[in-house]
């Protein structure tokens, strides 16, 4: 039938374009990173010098890599506890109540903020908070970026961990809890052991969501270009550099801002598959 | 062999009872940051909220310095925002909603596929891809190659991309909830394979399909890195795709680079903060409440 026919190649060439949609986005990244890969080679990668200034103009990723691995992983360890207590309130203490419910749709909530409202949030109200405690002058750096990356990441790293721990057969946790292990015990004994690589997936989707976040971090690191010196330093991430330098770029720069664009593609990607892939396979 | 029974029952609860409150505290901890950032706009953006706001385009830097000197509301909106995100939103839908719905059926249809594997992972590599990379090929492929300059295409283009990974696998998702039996019911009565798709398929699993493009579009309302690539934003009100348009998130990047307008970022971020959030909240209401499935 003809219908079925025009309805079947509809389907077929829809899914052909996201096919080919993530082959231009690649080929695209690529085709506009390689002037600076040319220029630089691989040293590009590893090259710690960021200077615009036409004459002297010399690209290098590595202060943007550091900076981005250095606040992800940071916004990763606050993020830990804080996903970790609230899904075993959840899944575990509260489970079925009204409070759990209630919990989760708050976190749940926490996803739906906009960045640059945390951005923005961070700037006025969190900072202030952090140069009364004397830690930091500005306010602005790797941990202020941190803590309010670590705020937008809980809810994914949550909401999976909530489902995984939820998952835990209650026979299991029955048995040990009839052999008299206290609910501590079990939860260190039986469902942590058993839940454990659906956590640590959570936890990485989390972290390459937290790679990738723009604006927020944009407001809040404080845009040097170099390798972050302390924890309370201003630098910049791969993301940051590029929202804050590719409006004003041409040529070279912006060849080196989408080589940058092509890294973090790159590293997200790379951190993304891992944390799918221990999902399929244990979960 | 004498083994020893030695049971120290009582610290044994007493670092149970502290883990549980080390739990409660953790979870209070993690929920503390929504109430103080709702407060927080709420009390310093009420006071800009009014119908000027959504009716009259930002105003300039003067306007509000006199305003802010005097201590008085800042005149103007953010109507240019609001018509911006509109169209931009608007023409994203329209791309992404029927080919995420489309690539999605594909995907449920043909399930068992090497090729629909492949397609399954790819859309799972774009989910994953930050919004600012997809301002870039925005930027490389609308505004340097067919609008030769900043525009509300690219920007479209830049959100579309965001959408349709979303819309892709909420649609699967749903569709693999439908008893098998009711497409082998269509079937069995001779019903002819488009029909059952959209007699079928899209009926029965409508509330499903609304839910997620509904977090589809509260997830690309609120986005901002890829629009200051693409559509960079107008001071006026301007539905020509063709041309740069500002929108509610690229508003308020531009208030806060604005010392005099500090308090309409406030107000900005509160409505675009209850907007999406209602959106999502509503979208979330639907899912609760499906009929069928």
């Amino acid at each position: 039938m003809n219908g079925d026919r025009v309805t079947k190649a509809l389907l077929f060439i829809s899914s052909l374009i996201i096919l080919l949609l993530s082959a231009g986005i690649v080929l695209s990244l690529t085709g506009g990173a390689i002037p600076a890969f040319k220029e630089y080679g691989l040293g590009f990668i590893t090259s710690t010098v960021w200077n615009p200034t036409s004459g002297s103009e010399e690209y290098g990723a590595m202060p943007f890599i550091a900076g981005t691995v250095i606040t992800s992983v940071l916004a990763l360890i606050i993020c830990i506890p804080m996903a970790f207590s609230t899904s075993l309130f959840i899944a575990e203490y509260y489970r079925g109540t009204r409070t759990a419910g209630i919990l989760r749709s708050l976190v749940d909530l926490l996803a739906g903020i906009p960045s640059i409202v945390y951005g923005f949030w961070g700037f006025y109200a969190l900072r202030p908070l952090l140069i009364s405690t004397g830690l930091t002058d500005q306010g602005f750096g790797v941990f202020t970026a941190s803590l309010v990356l670590a705020i937008m990441i809980v809810p994914y790293a949550t909401s999976l961990s909530t489902e995984i721990i939820s998952m835990v057969p209650a026979e299991l946790k029955e048995a040990a809890f009839s052999l008299g292990a206290t609910r501590r015990e079990v939860i260190f004994s039986v469902v942590i052991p058993s839940a454990r690589s659906g956590i640590v997936a959570s936890f990485i989707l989390a972290l390459g969501r937290a790679l990738g976040e723009t604006m927020a971090v944009t407001l809040l690191i404080g845009n040097a270009n170099l390798i972050p010196k302390g924890l309370f330093a201003p630098g910049n991430t791969m993301a940051s550099v590029i929202a804050n330098q590719f409006g004003e770029a041409d040529g070279l720069k912006m060849s080196a801002l989408i080589a940058i664009g092509l890294l973090l593609f790159v590293i997200t990607a790379l951190v993304n598959a891992a944390g799918k892939l221990i999902v399929k396979r244990f979960a | 062999m004498q083994i020893e029974l030695k049971d120290n029952i009582k610290r044994r609860n007493r670092t149970n009872g502290r883990f549980r409150y080390l739990i409660i505290a953790g979870a209070a901890v993690t929920v503390i940051p929504i109430f103080l950032i709702v407060g927080n706009l709420a009390l310093k953006g009420y006071r800009q909220i009014n119908i000027a706001f959504f009716t009259e385009p930002a105003p300039d830097t003067f306007q509000a310095m006199t305003a802010a000197s005097s201590g008085e509301i800042i005149p103007g909106g953010i109507a240019n925002g609001l018509t911006g995100s509109l169209l931009m939103v608007l023409a994203a839908s329209l791309l992404a909603i029927p080919l995420g719905l489309m690539t999605g059926i594909y995907l449920y249809e043909n399930r068992e596929k090497r090729y629909a594997g492949i397609i399954r992972s790819l859309t799972e590599i774009l989910q994953g891809v930050p919004s600012i990379i997809l301002g870039i090929i925005a930027y490389i492929w609308v505004v340097k190659n067919i609008t030769r300059g900043y525009s509300a295409l690219a920007g479209s283009v830049a959100l579309t991309i965001m959408m349709l990974p979303l819309i892709i696998r909420s649609t699967e998702e749903t569709m693999l909830m439908i008893p098998t039996t009711i497409r082998e019911a269509a079937f069995a009565l001779g019903v002819p394979y488009y029909k059952m798709i959209y007699k079928i398929l899209i009926p029965v699993s409508f509330s499903g399909l609304a839910t997620g493009v509904l977090l589809a579009l509260s997830r690309i309302l609120g986005e901002t890195a890829p629009l200051m690539l693409t559509a960079l934003g107008s001071p006026s009100i301007s539905f020509d795709i063709t041309k740069p348009v500002s929108a509610v998130p690229l508003l308020i990047w531009d208030f806060y680079n604005d010392p005099n307008m500090v308090n309409l970022v406030w107000s900005a971020s509160l409505f675009l903060m209850v907007f999406v959030l209602s959106m999502n909240l509503l979208s979330r209401r639907i899912a609760s409440k499906r009929k069928y499935i």
